[in-house]
């Protein structure tokens, strides 16, 4: 049985934390009119906060609990030190707004982070504002009509978004004002030359080109594409969110990308946290620097033999301005850094062989009986067919749903779109062999079982919390809180 | 670091894959790019690297070594220790976007509560899953606002008294956008309130953005604002600070279409800035409109209570370059957080704490107000935050108070030329009276210079 909504467990009178007494003079209440007549929280002791969200955790699947093998989303290990590190309370109580002499701790933090990510990409400029990996593409974005309509080049409004690019782009090229073309797939996975060249004309504004893309391979003619785009003047926006199988493999800055922006909870470890925050910062190539989110930290006042260097934040002088309050997801930074002060150059170039190595040796094991669309060797994820012609009934959604049974977390379905039902799968490198090959054994015997008992499927899962879901009636009616009433029983 | 490889694994993995060596499966990266030596520093233990990372945060004087009296947009309120003993449950902390309902009734049934906690707080009919922090919610408002109007009224009026980083957001949002953002230019009269707005108002009109308590702390009954906006055709946004309403009247109440808010004051630590939590409520009728996730109600094929992510087709993913925003992470553990301090309070703590805000921000507004030299600069109802004129520029004051180990205001200079020697002073449950007294009294020893 389901755990009961907090509206069920308020009764009146109860309260789970209490506060001390007004040690100051009491002050006149503001006029009744500005008042709240009620205020409908429910009312709980403490150890029924605990319970109530003990419980509720303990439906959820999580890295913690077990594999995850979720194309694009790089769910690896995010280590226990990184939230000790967080939590150190010269972080933790530090105000956004205070004099930036106070506040040296987060700024060097803040500025070797900029400097370690700029190295790792091959960037000359870095802004860690961005609070997510979409918000990362707008600010990409927004600093390519900037950098274009500071040259008076005013005619560019096309952007150019390849069919095996991320979901978010088109959206985000919209909310820029660009006009989204897109560009198709070569039989090879690549990005077809030849319509690409088609579009390279003075209307180009940019290219956004995911690399490895979302089928999991490494663009073939990737230096060609970008040179063809900024032959036409265009700049070539990328896609960071697949960067675990380029660390130390390859510069994303030394192919000519321009632009892109990184997912601290991907690729950097930091968690998920049931969907956000996540922390999407950008990285520029020198012709764009200055036109970076503001503020950014750098050093103000370099100091002598007797002092140290004075971090500060500093307005890049062409600014798109900014993309939100403060200095960006300061946490997520902080267990970015602890991370990457953990791995070194030796450490990040084995983060990606590794998971390139597991994605190719669970190909090797699924390939045989799963359709492999492009077959090429993949990056760190690889993209399968979930269906087979002789058991038409049987879709990627009943694989994905039978795998629950299994106790695993299904790979995510039906993206990209130009796979028909798509099972995209990411290992990551913090899976041992044991665990790629138990997942394995668990594909091989859905595989068999969609031919031998294919109802199994379409019912499955059978041993979650609860099974599949009405999504038509949750649109459809529409229940999104409970109702206030419920929730003040007075 | 993390990577549980044997040596014997790699060959058994290599053997399998048909390869010998590793670099074998890199030979598509362009060779003279290939394997680029990275200049950092060399790894550490995890010793070494706690080390490092408290070596920096001693660096910092932080709320915990200085009476802090600045707020605008952050504040230092007490975060109860059940707060972050949910959040460091690995089931929340490391689980995915709940896209698969079924694995993830945990995260959908407490976000589905988050959301009722904050229309309940809010007044509102319904609130999505969160945005990134209140300077984004308000520029989604914007856009929202500008999609329901399918781009036929591109006027938004911008409160000067809205926080100078949100606007700056809203513009950065809307800079290649056709709208025309007004109100809060260097003409606009700082010490008027909201009916200041009323003029600019017009059949062009698709958004009205106001704050509350606005960044000076002033509180404003917006419901003749919110009249006047409908009266033309236009939609109110109200940005709040969601602990002045454990004591103050709705924005729902007052009639507003959109509320927006900085979600930090309920129990999620200053941080430096970040991770916050975007506030984002409206009406019945705008649900479809608004971006960001939303989580309903529905049973399951075995009949069951379920929830599940809903109305996804407005979304990113779905509608690609037709959606009106590219949202697609919301602020998942923060509004978690949110929802178990909201919990934890209940209606009588979030009233009781708000009223011990308003009532040591008020004692402190009056014996600040006393001192020779000092004055506070409006008569506006204010919750835990105001505004005091200084007899010397507020960089200089606040130099000499951290000579007593105070956190002194915010400077408002820095973005309103006109506000010379102004001072914004928040003040919340964690200033002691003798924190105040303190205050109080190196204001006056500065002032004698």
């Amino acid at each position: 049985m389901g755990e009961p909504q907090l509206c069920d467990l308020s009764v009146p009178g109860r309260q789970g934390i209490r506060f001390p007494q007004p040690d100051v003079p009491l002050s006149d209440l503001p006029p009744a009119g500005l008042l709240r007549d009620e205020l409908p929280l429910p009312e709980m002791s403490e150890l029924e906060v605990i319970r109530h969200y003990t419980r509720l955790s303990q439906l959820n699947y999580s890295i913690d609990t077990g594999y995850y093998p979720l194309g694009s989303c790089t769910m690896k290990y995010n280590p226990k030190v990184n939230e000790e590190t967080v939590r150190l309370p010269g972080f933790a109580y530090a105000h956004p707004l205070q004099p930036v002499e106070t506040v040296q701790g987060s700024l060097v933090l803040l500025y070797n982070l900029q400097e370690w990510l700029k190295e790792i990409g091959g960037f000359a400029g870095i802004t860690l504002q961005p609070a997510a990996g979409a918000h990362g593409e707008l600010t990409g974005v927004l600093i390519i009509r900037a950098y274009h309509r500071s040259r008076g080049d005013h005619k560019r409004d096309k952007i150019l978004i390849p069919d095996s690019a991320h979901g978010t782009n088109p959206a985000t090229s919209a909310m820029s004002g660009l006009r989204v073309v897109e560009l198709k797939s070569d039989a090879r996975g690549n990005v077809d030359l030849e319509a690409l060249k088609l579009e390279c004309d003075d209307t180009l504004a940019g290219l956004m080109l995911t690399n490895p893309n979302t089928l999991g391979l490494f663009d073939e003619n990737v230096e060609e594409v970008i040179r063809m785009v900024h032959q036409a003047g265009g700049l070539v926006y990328g896609d960071g969110a697949n960067m675990n199988a380029l660390l130390g493999i390859v510069r994303p800055g030394d192919l000519g990308i321009d632009v892109l922006h990184y997912n601290l909870h991907k690729t950097f470890s930091t968690p998920h946290g049931g969907g956000g925050p996540g922390s999407g910062p950008v990285g520029v190539a020198e012709n764009l620097v200055d036109f970076l989110p503001g503020p950014i930290v750098d050093v103000i006042d370099m100091g002598d033999e007797e002092t140290p260097p004075l971090y500060g934040l500093v307005q890049p002088p062409k600014s798109i301005g900014r993309v939100k309050a403060f200095h960006g997801h300061f946490g997520m930074a902080v267990r970015a850094y602890t991370y990457l002060v953990m791995h070194g150059a030796q450490g990040l170039r084995q983060i990606a062989e590794m998971a390139v190595l597991n994605a190719n040796y669970l190909l090797s094991r699924l390939r045989d009986t799963y359709h492999l669309p492009y077959d090429r060797v993949c990056m760190h994820e690889f993209v399968l067919e979930g269906r087979w012609p002789e058991v038409p009934d049987v879709h990627a959604l009943d694989i994905a749903k039978r795998l629950m049974d299994y106790k695993f977390h299904p790979p995510t379905n039906y993206f990209p779109l130009i796979v028909h039902e798509a099972l995209m799968i990411e290992p990551t490198e913090t899976e041992s062999k044991e665990t790629l090959d138990t997942f394995a054994d668990a594909m091989l015997k859905i595989a068999e079982e969609a031919h031998t008992n294919p109802q199994l499927l379409k019912d499955a899962p059978h041993n979650t919390p609860v099974g599949r879901v009405d999504e038509v009636k949750a649109a459809k009616e529409l229940v999104l809180c409970c109702g206030v009433s419920a929730l003040d029983r007075e | 670091m993390f990577t549980p490889h044997t040596d014997a694994d790699r060959e058994a993995m290599l053997r399998a894959i048909g390869i010998d060596h590793l670099a074998d499966l890199f030979k598509v990266v362009p060779a003279k790019h290939r394997f680029p030596d990275l200049a950092l520093p060399p790894a550490e233990t995890e010793m070494e690297a706690v080390a490092e990372l408290q070596n920096l945060a001693w660096a910092n004087e932080s709320a915990r070594d200085l009476a802090c009296f600045l707020g605008a947009g952050a504040y230092n309120h007490y975060v109860p220790a059940a707060v972050d003993a949910v959040l460091r449950r690995g089931e929340f902390l490391t689980a995915y976007t709940p896209y698969q309902p079924e694995l993830s009734q945990g995260t959908l049934q407490a976000i589905f509560e988050y959301q009722s906690l904050v229309a309940a707080l809010t007044g509102m009919d319904v609130s999505n899953a969160s945005h990134y922090d209140g300077a984004t919610a308000v520029a989604e408002a914007v856009n929202m606002a500008y999609a329901n109007f399918r781009g036929k009224r591109a006027k938004i009026v911008l409160s000067p008294a809205l926080h100078p980083q949100y606007r700056q957001t809203v513009r950065t949002y809307s800079t290649d956008s056709p709208l025309q953002l007004v109100g809060d230019g260097p003409e606009s009269d700082l010490n008027a309130g909201p009916e200041a707005l009323l003029p600019l108002i017009d059949g062009e009109t698709a958004l009205v953005v106001v704050q509350y308590p606005d960044f000076f702390g002033r509180v404003y009954d917006y419901t003749s604002l919110a009249e006047a906006a409908h009266a033309a055709g236009a939609l109110l946004c109200v940005a709040i600070n969601p602990m002045a309403l454990g004591m103050l009247k709705t924005p729902g109440q007052m009639g507003a279409d959109i509320v927006t808010g900085e979600g930090q004051p309920l129990g999620i630590p200053m941080s430096f800035g970040g991770p916050y939590l975007g506030l984002f409520a409206t009406r019945k009728e705008f649900v479809r409109k608004m971006a960001g996730r939303l989580v309903g109600e529905s049973i399951d094929n075995r009949g069951q209570l379920a929830y599940v992510l809903t109305l996804t087709a407005r979304e990113q993913h779905i509608r690609r370059e037709k959606a009106t925003s590219n949202i697609c992470s919301n602020q998942g553990l923060m509004a978690l957080g949110s929802a178990v301090y909201m919990s934890l309070l209940g209606k009588n703590g979030l009233r009781q704490v708000a009223e011990l805000n308003y009532h040591k921000a008020h004692h402190a507004a009056a014996r600040i107000h006393d001192l020779p030299k000092y004055s506070l600069w409006s008569g506006a109802p204010f919750f835990n935050e105001f505004v005091i004129q200084c007899p010397l520029p507020v960089a200089e004051i606040n130099d000499l108070l951290l000579e007593h180990d105070i956190l002194g205001g915010y400077d408002l200079s820095q973005d309103y030329p006109a506000l010379t020697h102004h001072m914004l002073v928040a003040v919340t449950e964690m200033n002691s009276h003798e924190e105040i007294e303190t205050l109080v009294e190196a204001l006056r020893e500065v002032s004698n210079g």
